[in-house]
């Protein structure tokens, strides 16, 4: 197995998008279905892989395209961040495909089913791509082939204004990927290379010499990857996008798409960047700071207030996105540290979210609040699992989101900020009147008659969500795979910066 | 050098920042979604511009290793451009059949009407 083992890197983008140009030549939704849960199935065991052996060797893995050495070449080039999303993104994509068969079943029309299954699985692949890739034009290919993709998975839900939803984020998608674009481009007519590790070593040199344009290709990249990542006030794409795609591509996206985009940010920052540009020449904590606690309030606030549960969960994401954009602004060992653990965690919770308004819409049809009222009497399982992960949402301690703010918090403090942590705590109260609100609506409310006959939803939708509730409890006391390797991150990332 | 030589000798980025700048206040400020398509195509387009012109040295000739050539145009910047073209082309594709699905749902393409239609609802 040693000649397969040193093509993991590649394998891990060849294999889904293999399935995608297989899935495209089948006519039936159960065989295009079958060869996504194959793909689905081989890509976290590759990330598995290459996080077992970067965890054993301590080194980086580097893997030249057509062996053509770098920086010439493109290098795929994973250390122990790229393998920690690596690993999240390939896990939910194994987690999300028993559930996509029923409930694609029910929300695709069956000749379509097949090209649905194709572009899952080349967003699956465009998004490992971004995450594994050490090449910043690289990353711009992999991260349209993502986005083309997911404007195709949104406009295939079944309102119209889905594809209202899928126009809007695909003009403000390509907006972003083209700003990034145009910083890559200003720092390759600086330094003539586009691989990352070339690019660290040459930007601080280049930029005795041409600070200007280095400082604005920093502010290009950051526009185009919030625009991705849906920073505040960048996200008005997000709750549309998100409410109106089919269950299935939404509990996907929410876990994986923005967490690319965040990899992204966090790479080019520390990695390209080296730390002290973007932190000691341009006020990007200031900034970031802001933005990140505007959206935990502002977007907290659109959450309680709204009737539709998917937007208010989307909002919700929104919220979220703030405390791990906090994490990056702090720039130290805790803080960056709280925001990978809250990468980590935020997938799992939300995916387990959606999966659960998933489940309910697949048995009810309808996702307005009101309409939901006494749903945990006719769905308990389905609901307690929802109620699971929305405590993790909040933070209650006993589950993954408690560790996240646990780390942000003492990130906080090590900026000697104790205001802060007193913001992160008063943030979380508005996520329990949200999750609060849910909660009321489905037990303390008479069922209404729509809800008649309602039941469980098929085992297939169901043990996903479960596994995923009960792995938000997991992360809530075992935190060596979330914490520990963290924590190990984001000291190499910082390398002795001080903030 | 006086301020008009600098433009002179730069040109080229200005008209890439004209077309940029062009562009995004297209898709901005146009209400119709095919409108908004072609300013995302200008839009684009002006990074084609950004990295092909610095690219191109004058004189300088296709690169390949010959002894009556010595200056070559750097080819990396075009192999980039033309996989951003692609890219280009798909998100136009994908743009321009979505708002052929947004036609047939709502019979128009302009957002204020699609807004309002919504409302109604």
């Amino acid at each position: 197995m040693t000649g397969l083992d040193e093509h993991l890197p590649i394998l891990q983008i060849l294999v889904p998008l293999f399935g995608a140009i297989l899935t495209a030549f089948t006519r039936s939704g159960v065989l295009a279905w079958t060869i996504a849960a194959i793909a689905s199935a081989i890509a976290p065991f590759i990330s598995a892989g290459l996080l077992m052996r970067i965890t054993e060797t301590g080194k980086p893995i580097s893997y030249v395209m057509g062996s053509w050495a770098a920086p010439w070449g493109i290098e795929y080039r994973v250390d122990l961040l790229n393998a920690f999303v690596l690993l999240l993104i390939s896990l939910i994509g194994l987690v999300s495909i028993p559930y996509a068969r029923k409930s694609v079943a029910t929300e695709i029309d069956s000749h379509k089913q097949p090209w649905f299954y194709t572009m899952y699985l080349l967003c699956l692949s465009g998004l490992l791509g971004i995450v594994i890739t050490g090449d910043a034009f690289n990353a711009f290919v992999f991260l349209e082939i993502s986005s083309l993709a997911t404007y195709t998975l949104i406009g295939l839900g079944r309102h119209r204004r889905a594809l209202l939803s899928a126009y809007q984020y695909l003009i403000m998608g390509t907006i972003g990927a083209t700003f990034y674009i145009v910083g890559v481009g200003l720092l390759y007519l600086v330094t003539g290379t586009l691989n990352f590790v070339d690019l660290a070593a040459r930007i601080g040199p280049a930029m005795q010499e041409y600070p200007r344009p280095i400082l604005a290709a920093l502010a290009f990249m950051t526009v185009g990857i919030s625009l991705k990542l849906a920073l505040f006030p960048l996200h008005v794409w997000l709750p549309n996008a998100y409410a109106y795609a089919p269950s299935f591509a939404t509990a996907f996206l929410a876990g994986t798409a923005t967490k690319a985009a965040i990899y992204l940010l966090i790479r080019i920052y520390f990695s390209v960047f080296a730390v002290a540009i973007p932190f000691r020449q341009l006020p990007v904590t200031e900034i970031v700071l802001v933005l990140s606690l505007a959206a935990m309030f502002i977007a907290s606030f659109a959450a309680i207030f709204e009737q539709n549960a998917k937007r208010m969960l989307a909002y919700s994401s929104v919220a979220q996105i703030g405390y791990i954009t906090l994490g990056i602004a702090l720039a130290n060992k805790m803080g960056l540290a709280g925001s990978l653990v809250h990468v980590f965690n935020h997938a799992i919770m939300k995916t387990a979210l959606f999966f659960a308004l998933g489940a309910m819409a697949y048995r009810t049809g309808v996702l307005s609040l009101p309409s939901l009222s006494g749903i945990g009497r006719k769905m308990p399982v389905t609901t307690a699992a929802f109620v699971v992960a929305g405590l993790g949402l909040i933070g209650v301690p006993g589950t993954a989101g408690f560790i996240s703010k646990w780390y942000l918090a003492l990130g906080a403090i090590e900026h000697g900020w104790t205001w802060l942590v007193f913001l992160i705590v008063l943030s979380s109260l508005l996520a329990v009147i949200y999750v609060g609100r849910f909660v009321e609506i489905a037990y303390f409310r008479e069922p209404s008659a729509d809800l008649a006959g309602v039941r469980e939803p098929p085992p297939t939708m169901l043990l996903p969500l479960l596994a995923l509730a009960f792995t938000t409890v997991y992360l809530g006391f075992d935190t060596r795979l979330t914490g520990g390797i963290a924590t190990r991150i984001a000291e190499f990332l910082l390398g002795g910066f001080t903030s | 050098m006086t301020g008009w030589e600098v433009i002179a000798d730069h040109y080229n980025y200005y008209v890439t920042i004209f077309l940029m700048v062009a562009g995004l206040y297209i898709v901005i400020a146009r209400g119709n979604m095919i409108k908004k398509l072609v300013g995302l195509g200008l839009f684009q387009t002006s990074v084609y511009l950004l990295y092909l012109s610095p690219g191109r040295i004058i004189g300088g000739t296709a690169p390949i290793i010959d002894e009556r050539f010595s200056v070559y145009s750097n080819p990396l910047p075009h192999v980039l451009m033309l996989t951003a073209i692609v890219v280009g082309v798909a998100t136009l594709a994908v743009g321009l059949a979505l708002v052929v699905r947004i036609s047939e749902e709502y019979g128009t393409i302009d957002e204020d009407e699609i807004f309002a239609k919504d409302e109604d609802q």
